[in-house]
């Protein structure tokens, strides 16, 4: 008798138990559609437009803006220094946190601690260590005294004075702050390489180098992944550190993409040509990360 | 193939010496730093008398007491409200196999490749109209949404991996659902949660671009933007402007040194999560 009410009751809670109620994600929803999806898409619409950020009256003007970005030699300079600099930090960065990751990962005894202060700049603020390095880097720095002290005079420069060192100064910085960030993912992947393997190899007469092309690179593919999109991305976006080391200057020599965009809205006033850059800018992160994306995840299965 | 030879105590001494060179910058912060302006030697050669006047002329001329304080407000917030919405939102988006929910989670995942630059123009004209300018909530309200995508990922992830047995016996014993989430499967998020609380609280601590916007010119700024303004006021004076770097550097190192372990983990979690 007890047993049937149960026996009813049973499918409406299999029901229950597969759906948590979607309006749990209504709080997360109605924020991310205010703050990212209809801002964008209103930007999206304002690139077609001459709107000046202020004036309810603005026209629609086609493909003016972007047609106005090809004639506009600071914008195409922008555009190449932005891929430049992402370019050189995705490789530099990533190499030399690699390199960095194999030396903790050995069996020197001051591993745990070099790790702990390799990676202390990359939590360090982007702007305060802009501001650091722009110092450094001046005539008078610290880097000029170091080379003058250990007998280097001739290389004493201007480094972010000098339009063709400043694009290069800015890549030494972002190098310096975030190469233990690309340690640490690095690390996380060589420690989920198994001991056994790489002694199943050495038994086998591989030498070191071999050892870590054919057995450690392949595993680490994940962390390849993570790291490139992470550098390469954070590159393209780049805004913080140029604003504080050269502020785009000199002249124009390292503006990129979000220091133009930047400029063009809040001291020119031109948010609509402001608006089509930024679009420029999401459409070079979108084949970015498509690409890479692509690239990688073939390799990924090629390897494992 | 561990023993400590010849070729690892080489390593070890390069390993130190790529550590000094990381190191070096610091050093030179903190030797401009506690310098009276009068000393115009080697920025490299170690301070003959040393002071602390730069701090406290640092500490009241920049304001940095009350940015210090706006920035510890708005990324608490940002992050409680953050991680809250967004563990929420995670529970059906990585339960429910409807197609509403695989196709909301596609379009929150769209959100992480759309650059911040391209919002945050248009949101800045609609945080003008609504009054919000100038004021730390404004902040808060763009963190909280601006952190979703990232952190819903997080979460859908980790919770992907986890059988739903728990919340199902909650469920049967007559939970409600929301209790079923706090009690059951909160807790059991606990560790992406940590790897969540460390990526954001990072990435709003350090965030410059949007107060630059959104509080340039108030009296109501975060501890990057004072920073900033700093610098532009004191351009020449740079043993002042030390003084305030290092005044906003050192509560963040504290707690990495404090917490090295669980942050590291957090930055190296993402991977995982």
């Amino acid at each position: 008798m007890s047993r049937s009410p149960h026996a009813k009751r049973l499918p409406r809670i299999r029901q229950a138990r597969t759906t948590p109620p979607w309006w749990f994600a209504l709080p997360a929803l109605l924020l991310f559609a205010f703050v990212v999806l209809v801002p964008s898409a209103r930007g999206v619409y304002y690139a077609f437009t001459d709107w000046d950020g202020l004036d309810p009256h603005f026209s629609f003007v086609g493909l003016d803006n972007f047609s106005d970005m090809l004639r506009d030699a600071d914008a195409t300079q922008a555009i190449w220094h932005t891929l430049l600099i992402a370019v050189s930090i995705t490789v530099i960065q990533n190499a030399v946190g690699l390199v960095l990751a194999l030396g903790v990962n050995s069996a020197i005894k001051s591993r745990n601690m070099l790790r702990v202060f390799l990676f202390a700049p990359a939590v360090i603020t982007p702007i305060v260590t802009a501001y650091l390095w722009r110092n450094l880097l001046g005539p008078d720095g610290a880097v000029n005294s170091l080379l003058g002290a250990i007998g280097l005079n001739g290389w004493e420069q201007d480094w972010l004075g000098d339009p063709d060192l400043a694009l290069w100064a800015i890549v030494g910085v972002i190098v310096w702050q975030f190469a233990g960030y690309s340690m640490v993912i690095f690390l996380a992947g060589l420690q989920s390489v198994p001991r056994e393997v790489h002694e199943a190899a050495a038994i086998d007469g591989a030498g070191p180098v071999r050892r870590f092309w054919s057995v450690t690179r392949p595993l680490l593919a994940p962390a390849f992944t993570i790291n490139l999109m992470l550098s390469i991305i954070g590159g393209i976006k780049l805004f913080d550190q140029v604003y504080a080391l050269t502020g785009g200057g000199p002249g124009h020599a390292t503006d990129t993409l979000s220091t133009l965009i930047y400029k063009d809205a809040f001291t020119l006033g031109e948010f609509g040509y402001s608006i089509a850059l930024a679009v420029v800018l999401t459409i070079i992160v979108a084949v970015a990360s498509t690409g890479q994306y692509l690239m990688l995840s073939r390799n990924e299965r090629a390897t494992s | 193939m561990n023993r400590y030879g010849r070729r690892t105590l080489a390593l070890e001494l390069a390993m130190i010496a790529g550590a000094l060179f990381v190191a070096f910058p610091v050093y030179v912060l903190v030797n401009l730093a506690v310098r009276p302006t009068a000393d115009t030697s080697s920025p490299i050669s170690p301070t003959t008398s040393p002071t602390l006047d730069n701090f406290t002329q640092a500490w009241q001329q920049g304001a940095l007491g009350g940015a210090l304080a706006n920035s510890v407000l708005v990324t608490v917030c940002s992050v409680v409200i953050v991680l809250a919405v967004s563990s929420l939102a995670a529970y059906p988006l990585a339960r429910v196999t409807a197609h509403w929910a695989r196709g909301t989670y596609l379009l929150v995942l769209l959100g992480l490749a759309l650059p911040f630059q391209l919002a945050s123009l248009p949101l800045y004209q609609t945080m003008r109209d609504m009054g919000l300018l100038g004021s730390p909530w404004a902040l808060v309200l763009f963190y909280s949404g601006l952190q979703v995508p990232f952190t819903v990922f997080l979460y859908v992830g980790f919770l992907r991996a986890l059988p739903p047995d728990f919340e199902d016996a909650a469920l049967i014993d007559g939970c409600t659902p929301l209790q079923g989430f706090r009690y059951v499967v909160l807790p059991m998020l606990k560790p992406v949660t940590a790897t969540a609380l460390v990526l954001n609280t990072v990435a709003v601590w350090n965030d410059f671009f949007t107060p630059l916007l959104y509080l340039s010119g108030s009296a109501q700024q975060t501890l990057p933007v004072a920073i900033a303004g700093f610098v532009g006021q004191y351009v020449t004076d740079w043993n002042l402007i030390f003084a305030a770097l290092v005044i906003s550097v050192l509560p963040v190192l504290l707690l990495y040194f404090l917490l090295q372990r669980s942050i590291i983990n957090g930055f190296a979690g993402g991977l995982k999560g």
